[in-house]
């Protein structure tokens, strides 16, 4: 039993590549049998992550007694060779991940897979690079797998094809191709510097730099900073991201609204690990609060001023990504269990946002608004697109419209943070955590600011979500009763009954993510368990 | 030696600058292509310039480091070629399926309005 548990960490990464590389080479024609294969692989995704999860709450103490997994990927020990580290934020990343990426599959089944070839093997190689990206401990084998999913995403995004999506494509690979080069320099500065690419042996040695080199490291940081920054839709460096989300198919973009976390995880695991030694200005306050308050406002902005519904979640994914920002950059470690709790409500929101505002915009009649332009754009909508064809659409569930309102009504909840849904759980925590956390009686200018900015939000998100829930339901005259399958209803349930989970369960899933949070904030477990770990064969024997 | 790669460098980087932000889309591409070629020359430059110096580890006998180049660069520069290459060759044929679909060659898909 040992022997395979400790494969445990290596598995989110080989399930859906092994998944992936067999799904290219099945024909398109075997439809049940792709289906079950893609269904299979996310299944025993979400299995995976749960067993490391339970790892991380010390129910495998044998093989991993710091509870944080270890997995030499070549049995070199750990400066030397690639190493996996699963710790409580990576495995909470990776079964919000994986529950992600089921609901995007079964509601991609509807139809959108067979919009066009290899979504389904496309779509592994996305959450691989989702994974890996989570689980990795090198600097370079996280470029890598950034660049596995950018990879994937790229050949997403443009599923469908359609002229409005492929310039927006064109954009959205140009913007991360600059992004990638970044973060290039970034490491290959840092590996000049100190002389390692793993994280945690960075994180013992770059203490030890002085003087010359020191700077050099802050400037080196500071580029991998801007790189990660514009993956994690920070402003000013966010401006692809409506566009490119908005025109990408439903099931892709609720996909992609994880990805923006993905820059968010780096920052943090990054600032955390460098945070005893002294972290960086990138990953530090100074950068990332203003910048937060900025993309935050931003936001705000952005989604007063849109009137398409896809472009407005676009603002609502820029609006999380700067309350994220704001929080983990205010001091202390008191804001940052908040921060993960809405970083889960808020992946699983705009990712159910996205799939649901695909199947309201079914219920207005062909070419009946003035959003002609945005019909284009979304040629979903237009009758002679390739994509839409009637035999793909089932069983009309009764009361469609009213599951749409009552779906739509619980993503303005959650994305403006009211009560009951998690969404005003984690804002609420969020802001009194920001109130307490100064050590004077009276709290801090940032503060303040947090909680202005974060308030002024929300409202401008509910003002923008109820005039376009008006535009969309209440417009008597040309709605059609949508015929959505059980897929589709049922991928968006999904996610809002994880979410509402969220809202029961508030107590002990906070508990853990405060305890994960007070973990990141010493790292010290981190090294220790990485640099002491050691591999299965002894170093110079034979194999 | 090093004045020559840091200035090889910067010209790449800066015309690669340049040339991405021009409108044109194979413009961009080719900036894209420069940039990646003064991103590898960066990366190999940080492990130390060295001429006539081996990479790999000779088995037999004592070793010396002071013989040996940094391999780590090299073999991160053969995985950034790699990966600069496939991306660079995507957006190629995202270039001329936008060039297909708009009818000319402007990243936006449309003339600017002059």
């Amino acid at each position: 039993m040992n022997g395979w548990l400790q494969h445990l960490p290596m598995l989110p990464i080989a399930t859906p590549l092994m998944a992936g590389a067999l799904l290219v080479l099945l024909k398109e024609s075997r439809r049940k049998t792709r289906l079950a294969l893609s269904f299979a692989s996310v299944l025993f995704q979400i299995f995976v992550a749960y067993q490391l999860l339970l790892m991380t709450t010390g129910h495998m103490p044998d093989l991993w007694p710091q509870n944080i997994a270890v997995y030499l990927v070549g049995d070199w020990p750990a400066p030397f060779g690639i190493v996996l580290v699963a710790d409580r934020l990576a495995a909470v990343m990776l079964l919000l991940c994986s529950i992600l990426g089921l609901a995007a599959l079964i509601y991609s089944t509807a139809r959108w897979e067979r919009a066009g070839v290899h979504f389904l093997p496309l779509f592994q190689l996305l959450l691989m690079g989702l994974n890996g990206a989570f689980l990795t401990g090198d600097l370079f084998n996280l470029f890598v797998f950034f660049e596995v999913l950018l990879g994937a995403s790229y050949g997403l995004m443009l599923h469908g094809t359609g002229e409005m999506r492929v310039t927006a494509g064109l954009h959205y690979i140009a913007t991360n191709l600059a992004a990638s080069f970044l973060l290039l320099i970034g490491i290959a500065l840092i590996y000049g510097v100190t002389g390692t690419l793993n994280m945690a042996d960075l994180a013992i040695r770059a203490g030890q730099l002085t003087g010359a080199d020191r700077r050099l490291f802050e400037a080196a940081a500071a580029i991998l900073g801007i790189a990660f920054l514009t993956k994690a839709a920070a402003w000013p460096l966010n401006f692809w991201l409506p566009n490119a989300y908005g025109h990408a198919c439903a099931p892709v973009a609720a996909v992609f609204s994880i990805m923006t976390k993905v820059g968010i995880y780096a920052l943090l695991r990054l600032g955390s690990l460098l945070l005893p030694t002294g972290a960086p200005a990138a990953f530090g306050g100074e950068w990332m609060f203003p910048l937060g308050v900025a993309t935050l406002i931003f936001g705000a902005i952005g989604i007063l001023a849109t009137q398409q519904a896809e472009r407005l979640i676009g603002y609502c994914v820029i609006m999380s990504s700067g309350t994220l920002l704001a929080a983990l950059g205010m001091p202390g470690v008191a804001l940052t269990g908040p921060a993960l709790f809405y970083l889960l409500t808020s992946v699983l929101a705009l990712g159910a946002f996205y799939m649901l505002i695909e199947m309201i915009e079914r219920t207005r009649s062909f070419g009946a608004d003035v959003l002609a332009v945005s019909l284009e754009a979304f040629d979903l909508d237009d009758p002679e697109s390739p994509d839409r064809s009637d035999d793909v659409v089932g069983v009309a569930i009764p009361a469609a419209m009213a599951f749409l309102g009552m779906a739509f009504f619980c993503c303005a909840l959650l994305v403006a943070g009211l009560p009951p849904l998690p969404g005003f759980v984690a804002k609420l925590s969020l802001l009194s955590a920001a109130l307490q956390t100064s050590a004077t009686d009276t709290p801090s200018l940032a503060a303040w600011t947090l909680v202005a900015a974060v308030l002024l939000s929300g409202l401008a998100g509910i003002i923008a979500l109820s005039r376009t829930g008006i535009r969309l339901f209440w417009t008597a005259e040309d709605i059609v009763v949508p015929r959505l399958r059980v897929s589709e209803a049922g991928s968006v349930s999904l996610l809002l009954l994880s979410c509402i989970a969220l809202a029961i369960w508030a107590g002990p899933v906070m508990d853990f993510l405060e305890e994960t949070a007070l973990l990141l904030d010493r790292p010290q477990s981190y090294i220790d368990a990485v640099m002491s770990h050691q591999p299965v064969r002894a170093l110079g024997g034979m194999p | 030696m090093e004045i020559i790669l840091a200035i090889a460098i910067g010209v790449l980087t800066g015309s690669g600058v340049w040339l991405v932000l021009r409108p044109r889309t194979f413009q961009v591409i080719i900036g894209f292509s420069l940039l990646a070629y003064a991103v590898n020359l960066f990366i190999f430059s940080m492990g130390r310039l060295r001429v006539s110096a081996a990479p790999v580890i000779d088995k037999s006998g004592e070793i010396d480091p002071l013989l040996y180049t940094d391999p780590v660069p090299q073999a991160l520069v053969l995985t950034a070629i790699v990966i600069g290459f496939a991306t660079t060759a995507l957006f190629l044929a995202v270039l001329l399926a936008s060039r297909g679909f708009a009818g000319n060659d402007h990243v936006d898909g449309r003339e600017a309005d002059l």
